[in-house]
């Protein structure tokens, strides 16, 4: 017993060698490039700015405070989670019926379908962003036409109506993606089996279909909730700047303003990814109900 | 009970592009009848069902519940059920919920909900199931589900898609009887759709033999197995042997044919036949009997075959055997294995002669 006992011990001193080997490449990679960039922020973030944005090494909590108290701040979190649930919910509201349309296709014009949803993917996102200004400013394509046909132009560029647009344009791809997953497991006979039952379109709908196809819906709502949150550049390109949100703060404590602020800066970016936690974790939670 | 029927069908054609799915079907089906669709796949049975449950609706033709027309009636407002072949139970649901769905979408108020439930699962034999999930049960018990969540909706008729095609020979069995248990005991018309000829005929009443969108024969397991209209009948339910030839005489229910190898055979004509016609006898393997030539010189039977025992395959129940009657054709027969023994000579041995006997009633002569 003793000896199979050593050399059971060996073997699997040996495969834990084995095991480091083979993890060490990605474990070194996540410490470079995630684990410590994270530590760097969160060490910023209670480090005290000095002038002209030297950082002073004196922890503080001051950060924090100025960010719970100074009502620019706060409005930036509000507005921003605001905008981000508007963009989300707009996305799932066109997501859901496209994803719907497109798993109902016969196989081969789902592929095409499914292949058009990824073409924008092709071109950069900034260059996107500037077609819509081309599209929506004053002198642009759409006034263009409204003139044209002798309407008044209307003030579309700089608008948060369009940055809204902007958002939803940008992340409808990652909405559509997780639902049409949800969607091609779901089995259409149990429309039927509940229509047999008694439910009308809108109740099955509600009661068999959306509960089943939830994993995609919250998917989705995540991957696109998670980016715009921390979204700068369609604000500033097509909402004008005119009002703050969390990535035009953060973007501008790091690199405009006058001092500029990291551990600001910090603080404002170890809190939005709290938020974010928070909502994955509470993500985790609901798909992992419904596979028991 | 009433005098209406159940379900009717008038004229039905069911067109999907240029293929007619179900091609001119009209049925009846009584009030309380276990009826049963049977047919090869894509004979246009299912297509049938569904539109009973009007998850299709005819191009042509109608179909009346009870008297009345449902051309305008969604599925969700018929008085019909269904037991889908895949049973399609909720997956999100409990077993209690499943069965409580159809119950919530007619109203039904809170308090009554509970002890239906019980009583359906209770039914099927599923009580303590109700907080399970279907993907925590066996087929044979989400089966049941799929029942218990039809039948607690109280329907007028009962439809069952191929609903035992997914159990293994054993569950089959014991879900067919208590499928007949059920159907007795809540008196609902049944409308089974299945594509096995032995399911459809222990279980049923009547059924109706499809093919290619075509209803062939209706009848009783009875008259289906023993007087089949034509040859698409006699061949798909059960076993038998062809003969092709001419009507040479006909009389009384009964014709003579020529065969193309010059037998002269005769047998039963469920349908008039005239001289001259195109004709199949059908001879069932269980319904001729082989002599040896000894024994068959004292038997006053027409049919009188000289045959040669050709393949012997002993099964338990029966003896399946293979006779040569000429160059061109081999028939079988069956013979019940009515005593226990071990001798080798109470069996047939391959390379003996015979006589095929049969009287003409047990021989049918088929036309097209």
């Amino acid at each position: 017993m003793r000896v199979i006992g050593m050399i059971d011990q060996i073997r699997m001193r040996r495969d834990r060698r084995n095991l480091l080997a083979l993890l060490a490449p990605g474990m070194l990679w996540l410490l470079a490039f995630f684990a410590l960039p994270l530590v760097i922020i969160l060490l910023y973030s209670i480090l005290t700015n000095g002038p002209r944005g030297a950082i002073v090494w004196q922890p503080t909590l001051e950060n924090y405070r100025t960010l719970f108290t100074q009502t620019i701040y706060v409005n930036a979190y509000l507005r921003s989670i605001r905008i981000s649930l508007e963009t989300t919910l707009i996305c799932l509201l066109l997501g859901y019926p496209l994803a719907l349309f497109i798993v109902r296709q016969p196989a081969h014009w789902r592929t095409l379908l499914i292949f058009l949803v990824l073409i924008p993917f092709w071109t950069n996102f900034l260059v996107r962003i500037y077609a819509w200004q081309i599209i929506l400013a004053n002198n642009g394509l759409i006034n263009g036409g409204l003139t044209a046909l002798g309407l008044t132009p209307l003030a579309l560029l700089n608008t948060e109506g369009a940055t809204l647009l902007g958002l939803v344009y940008g992340e409808l791809p990652f909405m559509v993606l997780p639902l049409y997953a949800a969607l091609a497991r779901f089995d259409f006979t149990q429309l039927e089996a509940a229509a047999d039952l008694g439910a009308n379109r809108w109740q099955a709908f509600w009661r068999v279909m959306v509960p089943q196809t939830m994993p995609g819906i919250v998917a989705g709502s995540v991957l696109v909730f998670i980016p715009t949150l921390g979204q700068f550049v369609v604000a500033e390109l097509l909402g004008g700047a005119k009002v703050d949100y969390l990535g035009n703060l953060i973007q501008r404590l790091f690199l405009r303003s006058n001092p500029i602020n990291w551990p600001l800066g910090s603080a404002l970016a170890v809190i939005m990814m709290v938020i974010l936690l928070a909502l994955i974790f509470w993500y985790f939670r609901v798909t992992r109900e419904d596979e028991r | 009970m009433s005098d209406t029927p159940a379900i009717e069908l008038h004229d039905v054609v069911k067109q999907f592009g240029a293929t007619y799915a179900v091609d001119h079907v009209s049925l009846q089906v009584g009030d309380g009848e276990f009826f049963s669709l049977l047919g090869p796949s894509g004979c246009g049975k299912t297509t049938t069902l569904r539109m009973i449950a009007g998850f299709e609706y005819p191009s042509h033709g109608e179909v009346l519940i009870h008297g009345r027309a449902m051309a305008a009636t969604p599925p969700h407002r018929r008085p019909v059920n269904t037991v889908f072949q895949s049973y399609a139970l909720f997956p999100h649901m409990s077993v209690a919920q499943n069965v409580a769905f159809g119950l919530q979408m007619k109203g039904v108020p809170k308090h009554e909900l509970g002890p239906r439930v019980q009583a359906a699962l209770e039914m099927v034999r599923l009580d303590g199931f109700d907080q399970r999930r279907p993907r925590e049960m066996s087929g044979g018990q989400q089966q049941r589900v799929a029942l218990a969540r039809a039948l607690v909706n109280q329907p007028e008729v009962l439809l069952l898609d191929e609903p035992l095609g997914a159990l293994d020979q054993k569950l089959r069995k014991e879900m067919q009887f208590e499928l007949k248990r059920l159907q007795h005991r809540v008196g609902i018309t049944f409308i089974f759709v299945t594509h096995d000829q032995e399911e459809a005929l222990t279980m049923s009443d009547r059924i109706a033999v499809m093919n290619q969108g075509k209803v062939l024969q209706v009848g009783s397991p009875t008259e289906i197995y023993e007087r089949p209209t034509c040859r698409f009948v006699a061949d798909f339910i059960g076993e038998t042997n062809f003969i092709e030839g001419q009507v040479v005489a006909h009389d009384g229910g009964y014709a003579t044919i020529q065969s193309h190898d010059g037998l002269e055979l005769r047998g039963v004509t469920p349908r008039p036949v005239s001289v001259g016609a195109h004709a199949t006898l059908s001879l069932r393997p269980e319904k001729a009997r082989l002599l040896t030539p000894d024994q068959a010189q004292s038997v006053q039977e027409t049919f009188r075959l000289a045959v040669k025992v050709e393949l012997v395959s002993y099964i338990g129940s029966d003896t399946r055997i293979t006779v040569r009657l000429n160059a061109q054709r081999t028939l079988d027969v069956w013979e019940q294995n009515t005593r226990s023994t071990l001798d080798r000579n109470a069996y047939w041995q391959p390379g003996e002669d015979a006589v095929l006997v049969c009287p003409p009633e047990n021989a049918l002569v088929l036309v097209e």
